[in-house]
């Protein structure tokens, strides 16, 4: 799947930017027209998420009329109510559960798959690919799967309701993309530099912290990034392994799935927390993403 | 597992990359572990968590196993794999696993490569407005259905009629149709939010093909007069013919598995349960550990069948194809 970026012609020219500047008159009203299209189809596109955020700002009485009050006054009255002002439950432990064990995840994949992308990339095992593709199809072995078994023994072994059954999951299931995504970068990693830190006498873990690291951290960031958003949303391990202790952010969500009466607003400021890291997360690896949503494959 | 359907695309064993393997010799014993030794966490510490649950699914899949009458629990052989091709709720739920993730993915490949199309013009603000088609990928994938079921669909007070009455009001009916969308539609409900949510990926993963054909060969193919049509179909087409595969395989095997939709639009009522909420429902809330983990086995076969149909089928076409122009 690496072959994407060289597939094509031998030449790696980029046609960014190198597109006919619009002569004419002609050329350029319809490079005006072309962009008037992808604003607009743009904005529709991203229309539900907008009105999510708008709603999230009204009351619910505005957020419940038809036609809709676009017009609306704001308020941050929605938030209040999601935070527990209403007496519901807070919504804190959820999110801290969640902020737990996608950062611990996060880390436990990231000190996994350091060490063995290394292993696939720069000082290369025999069958490294083999040993690639073995990583690729646990990802394609569907998560109900396996679900019941880790069921089982978190029950038997009183890890139900527990956040470190979660982190042991995740990592599990952000492990193969991490080093998928990280083989990728660290290919770009100039040997030599790693030789010349070797021939000092650097150790493994010497070498990996203080030559390769920093050499590939924009990597290693996107892929920590992706990984994060992997863990905050996932729901199937979250909503059958945690009871109330464990329970996680899209869990806590999962409680609006039935309900009635004038909740619109705080649904929709509930939605637009719970994502807000996602969204931060996504913005911030932006440059990244496609090469880490592709397992390294699109550079 | 799926190894076999991957391989085809294996990256090429470079110049560069063939020298970074230094002189090491074939099976040379201590060396070799001192090679393989930073891999080892990582393999053993997957093969542990995913690997040995689904062979205790393999197991559990041939015993008649209730948990609510734990004292029957018995070898039962596949007659649970019977029970999953004859019964209708579970043979439904098959069909609607693939209408779901084949609509779904199609969907999104089209939608997405069109807005990869425009996306690639130079226009003012193309940042933002990527941006903005982004963002649905960025959300939480239970707020995305919840939105989507609460917040658009609801009959009452839902964005989609409320949308249209307004616009109905503008030509004087005061008496719009207000059409129950999840009643009405229930399948098609959850392919639409879903395909809203992927749309973003197969775009991005299209853009970058997009972006990555060389410039010569376009400007070349326009001196010789070439049209935009051409251009696209025997140019553009073929050059992303990879990454079409990708994002088809990518989105199916996510797609195939989703649970967070149904779960949260439909309940998977309406016959909208597909085979990860079957299960879920199956084992969670009617305890048949036997028959869930015997229809969890047949997930898992038809995640490999298509994540080989995709890859064969979509190169084969493009193969016809080429051989015709």
């Amino acid at each position: 799947m690496t072959t994407l970026t060289t597939a094509g012609a031998p030449a790696p020219a980029r046609s960014k930017g190198v597109r006919h500047a619009p002569h004419t008159r002609k050329a350029r009203r319809k490079a005006a027209w072309i962009g008037l299209l992808a604003w607009i189809v743009g904005i529709v596109f991203c229309v539900p998420a907008l009105w999510m955020l708008l709603t999230s700002f009204h009351s619910e009485p505005d957020a419940a009329t038809n036609p809709p009050s676009i017009a609306a006054p704001l308020t941050l009255s929605g938030y209040k109510v999601f935070f527990g002002a209403g007496g519901g439950a807070s919504p804190w432990p959820p999110l801290i559960n969640s902020a737990l064990s996608s950062v611990l995840s996060t880390a436990l994949v990231l000190a996994l798959a350091l060490p063995a992308a290394y292993a696939l990339s720069i000082k290369r095992v025999r069958k490294w690919t083999d040993v690639m593709f073995f990583f690729l199809s646990t990802k394609m072995l569907p998560v109900v799967a396996g679900l019941l078994p880790v069921y089982l023994f978190a029950k038997n072994t009183g890890l139900l309701d527990n956040v470190w059954l979660l982190v042991i999951l995740y990592t599990s299931m952000n492990l193969p993309i991490a080093v998928w995504m990280m083989q990728s970068f660290l290919a770009d990693v100039p040997v030599s530099i790693i030789e010349a830190a070797q021939v000092d006498g650097a150790r493994l873990p010497t070498v990996l912290l203080r030559v390769v690291a920093p050499v590939a951290a924009p990597g290693i960031a996107a892929t920590s990034l992706i990984c994060f958003i992997f863990s905050w949303n996932e729901l199937l391990f979250a909503r059958v392994l945690t009871g109330v202790r464990a329970e996680t952010a899209p869990v806590f969500l999962t409680g609006f799935v039935t309900s009635q009466g004038l909740f619109l607003a705080q649904l929709c400021a509930a939605s637009v927390v719970v994502s807000l890291p996602v969204l931060a997360a996504g913005f911030a690896a932006q440059d990244k993403l496609v090469q880490g949503l592709s397992l390294g494959a699109v550079k | 597992m799926s190894a076999p359907v991957t391989t085809r695309s294996l990256p090429p064993a470079d110049a560069s990359r063939t020298a970074r393997r230094g002189g090491r010799a074939p099976g040379g014993g201590a060396r070799a572990w001192a090679t393989r030794a930073p891999l080892m966490p990582a393999l053993l510490f997957l093969i542990a968590v995913t690997q040995l649950p689904f062979v205790a699914t393999l197991v559990i899949s041939l015993f008649d196993w209730n948990s609510l009458a734990p004292g029957k629990r018995h070898f039962h052989g596949l007659s649970n794999y019977a029970t999953v091709f004859t019964d209708s709720d579970m043979r439904d739920s098959v069909f609607t696993t693939i209408l779901l993730t084949v609509t779904v993915v199609v969907a999104s490949v089209v939608i997405g490569l069109l807005l990869a199309l425009l996306l690639d013009r130079k226009f003012f603000g193309r940042g933002i407005v990527r941006t903005l088609l982004i963002t649905p990928f960025l959300l939480v994938p239970v707020s995305a259905a919840l939105l989507w079921k609460h917040v658009l669909y609801n009959p009452e007070y839902g964005l989609l009629n409320g949308a249209w009455s307004w616009v109905a009001g503008l030509f004087g009916d005061h008496t719009p149709a207000q059409p129950d969308w999840i009643s009405n539609m229930p399948l098609t409900a959850v392919e639409i939010a879903l395909v809203w949510q992927w749309t973003p990926f197969m775009m991005l993963i299209l853009l970058a093909g997009l972006q990555s054909r060389p410039a010569e060969t376009l400007e070349a193919a326009r001196l010789d007069g070439a049209g935009p049509w051409q251009m696209f179909r025997f140019l553009t087409l073929p050059h992303l013919r990879r990454y079409l595969e990708l994002g088809i395989l990518l989105g199916s095997i996510n797609v195939v598995q989703n649970f967070d939709a149904v779960f949260t639009i439909t309940a998977g009522g309406l016959g909208t349960a597909n085979l990860p909420y079957t299960i879920y429902e199956t084992f969670y809330q009617a305890h048949e550990y036997g028959l869930a983990s015997a229809a969890g086995v047949v997930v898992v076969i038809g995640t490999i069948i298509i994540a080989t149909f995709a890859l064969r089928v979509v190169s084969s076409l493009f193969t016809e194809e080429a051989g015709r122009a």
